[in-house]
């Protein structure tokens, strides 16, 4: 052994050390690879090695390397030798490796889990500290459930330094194990009023955190914040707190009202300017949630808009930059406010730095108004012409076109100026955002009627002068213009002057170096123009110019027939044939022309983007379902890629594929898309997507590009600058004629009116057309909701949870000592028994605590040990129940929530009433308020703190002798009779307080074993056992109680179960849910775990027996990867099920 | 909540990462050269902070290193540049007017202090002496354990 160590200290004396290696790396500039590559070698040579001294050396040097961007994955496991050395000096390497080096892939973080729990609990606080730190960095869904109630613990510690760092950590464990918030939360409440100050601003920290995310269930916590507020000195802790009341104003007006005055009073007295940003931001947040009914707050507004002047004229660009968010926000709400500053905010648009100018811009959207939207354009166009940087320059175009457009183009009076604008825009060389411009003019052309004869010769000349456009077609995105144009000329041909020529235009050869797309879009658009050619020439006795006009396709078109792109090449062969049988018939003098316009009548009307999907699916059609047996693993998997509304992907995959069946496959799947393509009712998701068609020969043909360093003035192109003069001079016009107008009237009522020299209002701008926007088509029935648009993947989703309502046995955190039982017993001992009594149990418990109140939460802690004592005890308790312990519970959770976030709810509102509050408000709120007291006075006298106890070991006691003694039981089943009565009662007037009572009564009720589980159906994830129940509620129901028993030890998550219905057994489901739509189980099944679900059927003969088949599916989310699982079942109802049990006497 | 904190030189060189979310290797390497294009690209005398995806960046020059963080869109970018300079402060203060070098040659202390100042990107402890006190405590832990191990133990 002493040798050992002398060997280990001779050999480190010749290790690199962290030092040796950075220096290396600096003295070999020039082949820093290969000898980094030698360092590896010899990092491995050390970890081979049995010292631990000489490991976390080398695992040292490994991080840095990890940070120069080496892979060092290979090592997590040294990192985790390192880690759980005794000695504090290799354990911090260890921990710090693997904070670098760890995530949620890494595989050896599973075995880290012990480790860490055994240094959470270390004597030493830094050992545990470490840990907590290494911690936060790689925690994961798995270590969060293991380890928080470890973590809970720390929270108070007796030293601050591990209570602050348990206290931030628990945020990281909420996120991945969202199960933890409701048993934590109380603790991480008293952290508030933690006698240390770090301690205090880490929960600070951590609520304000959480209750950003769901604001609603921390309304509750105002008033402590609001202390805290006021007492705070601490500037970075009261930047939260001020950031936390930001989050809950806008559901709570009242606390904005109160707010006011002490951050108005921040405002003046700060000196901070983060605190001055924060605190002017909040106030814009509560100005916001006022901006109703509050006219008296104009003083504030000015203030904030005043300090944000200030800033925004600071030199200081970062203050600038702020100043104008800020400015933004307050624009939504009060835009007057703002749009007196419109000189600085111009003037910010000429700032040398790109991000001001970007803020500028973003404040310019919503200051436009109808009177000065031309003029700000123009400056917007002036800074088109000058910016150096596409990006930049892309952003303006991007940011003039939302201006103009917002609102359904509100704003613009002129749309002829606008289609300027737009053609102007057209001169951009190497924009991005061609396909808006071009989406623009479409929409503008489409949804105008008026605009479209001047629309049509603005496209007429863009087409004429398609190749200034065009000067590289591969990256230029511009010409997705010639798209719109070309549709706009054949769609709205009827307002050509000379069709013929834009027919010319469309037919060049040029037009084959074109993207496939808009070749399509040509060859259809030609052939409208040629059925107006025809009409426009119909009658005439000389057919010469119809004739030329079909000879002039008929040589065109087959270049376009020769194309590569499908979707051309198509198109051009079906109006090349066309075209050549109208010639035909034209030389036989037949008149054609109606015929082939009837081709293309019709008004295409535009659609809302949202029209897809609010057409509602018809009765009885289940989209989910099969309609044929559903394929082979590896087939579905192969064509997951392929949606049909969605990209094509660009890539073929089939280099990948070696297999003959896999090539098959592919062959497929390429005459599918070959299939797609010539499918007109096929919708091509973007015009991009045709890239995939494109053979090589096109895009081989060298084209010759335009260099044009000198922009041209397109010949005969609008300039929008002259539409600005002309509106000036029309506005002139009007408001001189209204004041004749007036004039008059005032001459003929005599001198009443005084006249109104100011400056015109919005109202007196009249738009130069007569605008008519076609509004859009939505399908008939269409739900009008907006439905929401959030993102299902928020981890913060999971984190919406009411954390008034009192805790639920079942939430307990996990305990270690007592897992492996629970592993065990759901699945040998209970299969037959019934487990329900668990959850009536709690559900008891549940509401005893809930009577509890307020102490409850200070008391939880030690009721908390107790429970564990108890824990065990309570197991062997388990024993069968009564069947209307099912419903009851229902009917409980139905009824209980609302009392006790009442009275939350109502302890908040007098506290806000403190305030001076309109009298109106205070009201209304004077009554719920003494109602809550009466509640909560009545239940006073209840909720004894001992009452759980003394119950618990009765039950205990009477449940384990209850087959020796006979008598007892029978005592205890007259107490039940009583107390069925109670129930019946309860729910014939379903008061709230009398569930309370019922509820306390239950509890000690013995349960007969009455109920029998059966085997449902089972796999190699999950076991599920049922029992089905008469109702005596409502005979024309039964419930089917099933437990679900997570056999796997992978999480089970997103169960769903459903039945297939037959005519009489009906599966209830939520209102608003189809008729096959299954039901979310719910709960998630951590391994070996069980729980119960009911659900409620309706039947309509109780003299028939059914056999209803089901799935469950559900996704195995284990630690590398989730996977999707059915399980199918089959439901027997026989006749007996529906019996009713009743208790007999004997 | 904060990302991430990297330093980072003007040559673009890494000298420091913290990652308060856990992310694959790829996605941080991706990261790491986003934000340096993108904040050395940057002229002198613009504004510090800058959107990336639904980030907020905000980086901060001193003398020849990069600190850069990563905010979310709430979060205040003006207490994110108070952090930053106080983490210069602290690193200061422990190194004793630091440099770049100091940080290559004792990156490991440099992530020790900034454990003790931030954790799971959230402030832990403002004060400055506290943090120096338990950062100090902890190399006493680590220096006499060190010259433990280096005397002979028989």
């Amino acid at each position: 052994m002493a040798l050992k160590i002398v060997k280990g200290s001779i050999d480190r004396m010749f290790d690199k050390n962290l030092q040796d290696l950075v220096r290396g790396i600096r003295n070999h500039k020039e082949d820093e690879a290969k000898y980094i590559s030698t360092c590896i070698d010899e990092i491995k040579q050390e970890l081979k090695q049995d010292n631990i001294a000489v490991k976390a050396n080398a695992v040292c040097k490994l991080t840095y390397l990890q940070m120069l961007g080496y892979d060092v994955s290979w090592a997590a496991f040294n990192i985790v030798e390192v880690m759980s050395s005794s000695k504090f000096t290799y354990k911090r390497i260890g921990y710090l490796a693997a904070s670098q080096c760890f995530h949620e892939g890494t595989d050896v973080i599973m075995l880290t889990t012990n480790q860490i729990r055994k240094d959470l609990s270390s004597p030493h606080q830094y050992d545990t500290g470490v840990a907590l730190t290494g911690l936060s960095c790689f925690v994961t869904p798995d270590l969060a459930r293991d380890l928080a109630n470890d973590i809970m613990t720390l929270m108070s510690h007796t030293k601050p330094y591990i209570r602050k760092k348990a206290v931030l950590i628990m945020y990281k464990v909420f996120l991945k194990y969202p199960e933890s918030l409701r048993p934590a939360f109380p603790r991480l409440k008293e952290k508030l009023e933690d006698p240390d100050p770090g301690v205090q601003s880490a929960a600070v920290n951590v609520i304000c955190e959480l209750a950003r995310r769901n604001p609603k269930n921390y309304l509750s916590l105002a008033p402590l914040f609001f202390k805290l507020m006021t007492s705070s000195t601490n500037n970075w802790v009261l930047i939260k707190i001020i950031k936390l009341f930001g989050a809950l104003t806008p559901l709570e007006p009242r606390l904005g009202k109160k707010l006011i005055e002490p951050l108005t009073n921040l405002i003046h007295s700060t000196s901070a300017m983060s605190l001055l940003y924060e605190c002017v931001n909040t106030v814009i947040a509560v100005l916001i949630s006022l901006s109703s009914g509050m006219p008296n707050h104009s003083a504030s507004i000015q203030l904030c808009v005043q300090k944000l002047r200030i800033l925004i004229e600071d030199s200081d660009q970062n203050l600038k930059y702020l100043g104008l968010l800020a400015m933004s926000k307050i624009l939504k709400t009060h835009p007057k406010s703002v749009q007196s500053h419109k000189d600085l905010i111009l003037q910010c648009l000429d700032d040398k730095d790109e991000s001001i100018r970007l803020r500028a811009l973003d404040l310019l959207y919503g200051m436009v108004s109808k009177k000065n939207l031309m003029e700000i354009v123009k400056k917007l166009m002036l800074h088109v012409d000058k910016a150096e940087g596409t990006t930049y320059r892309d952003e303006l175009l991007t940011k003039i076109i939302d201006i103009c457009s917002q609102s359904n183009y509100q704003y613009i009076t002129n749309f002829e100026w606008y289609i300027s604008i737009l053609v102007e825009l057209t001169r951009l060389e190497g924009t991005r955002h061609g396909h808006l411009i071009a989406s623009q003019m479409l929409d503008v052309a489409i949804r105008v009627k008026a605009i479209r004869g001047f629309a049509v010769a603005q496209m007429a000349t863009l087409l004429d002068n398609a190749h200034l456009l065009t000067g590289n077609t591969q990256r230029n995105g511009i010409c997705e213009v010639l798209y719109a144009a070309a549709w706009i000329c054949g769609e709205f041909s009827e307002h050509l002057e000379d069709p013929m020529q834009t027919l010319e235009a469309m037919l060049r050869p040029k037009v084959a170096t074109l993207p496939g797309h808009i070749q399509a879009v040509y060859v259809q658009n030609a052939a409208k123009l040629f059925a107006t050619v025809l009409r426009k020439h119909e009658g005439e006795t000389d057919s010469h110019a119809a004739q030329e006009t079909s000879q002039l396709l008929i040589d065109r078109l087959p270049l376009f027939v020769q194309s590569a792109n499908l979707e051309v090449q198509e198109r051009a062969s079906c109006i090349l044939q066309l075209v050549k049988y109208i010639q035909k018939l034209q030389q036989k003098k037949v008149e054609v022309a109606e015929e082939v316009t009837a081709l293309f009548a019709g008004e295409l009307n535009p659609v809302a983007p949202k029209a897809q999907k609010k057409v509602p699916v018809p009765e009885g059609l289940d989209l989910d379902a099969w309609i044929n047996k559903p394929p082979s693993e590896s087939e579905s998997e192969d064509e997951k890629p392929k949606a049909v509304f969605a990209k094509e992907e660009p890539k073929h995959s089939r280099s990948r594929h070696t297999e003959v069946d896999e090539k098959e496959l592919a062959r497929r799947r390429e005459a599918r898309k070959r299939e797609q393509a010539n499918n007109p009712f096929y919708i091509k998701a973007s015009p991009s997507s045709q890239k995939v068609y494109d053979a090589p020969g096109v895009e081989h043909i060298p084209v010759v590009q335009i260099d044009l360093s000198v922009p041209l003035k397109v010949p005969g192109m609008p300039m929008s600058d002259q539409y600005l003069k002309l509106e000036e001079e029309r506005r002139q016009k009007e408001k001189a004629e209204r004041k004749k107008e007036k004039k008059k009237k005032r001459e003929k009522r005599g001198k009443e009116r005084k006249a109104d020299s100011g400056p015109e209002s919005e109202e007196d701008i009249a738009p130069a057309h007569q605008v008519d926007i076609v509004t859009e088509e939505m399908p008939e029935n269409a739900l009008p909701s907006d439905d929401d648009d959030k993102d299902p993947n928020d981890p913060h989703k999971a984190l919406d949870i009411d954390l008034d309502k009192p805790l639920a046995d079942s939430e307990k955190l996990p305990v270690r000592t007592h897992r492996p039982e629970v592993l065990k017993s759901p699945a040998e001992d209970r299969v037959n028994e019934s487990i329900p009594q668990e959850t009536k149990k709690r559900s008891g418990k549940e509401k005893k605590e809930k009577k509890k109140g307020k102490e409850k939460d200070r008391k939880r802690s030690k009721e908390e040990k107790k429970k564990k004592k108890h824990k065990e005890v309570e197991e062997e308790l388990l024993e069968s129940h009564p069947e209307e312990a099912v419903q009851s519970e229902e009917t409980k959770e139905a009824a209980t929530p609302p009392t006790s976030t009442s009275a939350e709810a109502s302890e908040l509102d007098f506290w806000l009433c403190s305030a001076p509050v309109p009298p109106a408000a205070q009201e209304e709120t004077a009554p719920s308020s003494a109602a809550a007291v009466d509640t909560s006075s009545a239940a006073a006298p209840e909720s004894e703190p001992d009452e759980p106890k003394d119950a618990e070991p009765e039950d205990t006691k009477s449940s384990k002798h209850k087959k020796k003694k006979q008598k007892k039981e029978k005592e205890e089943k007259e107490k039940k009779k009583k107390k069925r009565h109670h129930h019946h009662h309860h729910h014939s007037n379903a008061g709230g307080e009398d569930s309370v009572q019922n509820g306390t009564v239950e509890e000690e009720e013995p349960l007969p074993p009455m109920s029998n589980y059966f085997l449902l159906a089972e796999n190699s994830y999950i076991k599920m056992v049922y029992d089905i129940q008469g109702n005596h509620q409502d005979e024309s129901k039964v419930v089917v109680s099933v437990i679900f028993e997570n056999k796997s030890d992978s999480f089970l998550k997103s169960m769903e179960f459903n039945v297939l219905d037959s005519l009489n057994s009906k599966l209830q489901r939520p209102e608003g849910a189809g008729a096959h739509d299954s039901l979310t189980v719910p709960f998630q099944l951590p391994p070996g775990i069980s729980n119960e679900a009911h659900f409620v059927f309706s039947v309509q003969s109780i003299v028939m027996p059914q056999k209803l088949k089901g799935t469950l599916t559900f996704i195995v989310k284990s630690d590398e990867s989730s996977t999707h699982e059915k399980l199918d079942f089959k439901l027997h109802f026989t006749c007996t099920s529906y019996l009713i049990t009743t208790p007999c006497y004997l | 909540m904060m990302h991430f904190l990297l330093l980072f030189s003007r040559q673009g060189k890494l000298r420091l990462q913290k990652w308060f979310l856990p992310l694959p290797e790829r996605e941080r390497k991706k990261i790491v050269k986003d934000m340096t294009t993108m904040v050395l690209s940057r002229k002198p005398r613009t504004c510090n902070f800058l959107h990336w995806k639904d980030l907020k960046i905000v980086y901060k020059r001193y003398a020849s290193l990069y600190f850069c963080c990563a905010l979310e869109n709430k979060d205040n970018e003006l207490l994110a540049l108070e952090i930053l300079h106080r983490y210069v402060e602290l690193l200061d203060k422990y190194f004793g007017n630091v440099c770049e070098l100091d940080i290559i040659f004792n990156f490991e202390k440099a992530y020790f202090i900034l454990d003790e100042f931030l954790m799971g990107g959230e402030i832990q402890e403002t004060s400055k002496q506290s943090i120096a006190k338990s950062v100090e405590a902890s190399d006493m832990l680590q220096e006499t354990m060190e010259e433990y191990m280096s005397k002979p133990a028989f």
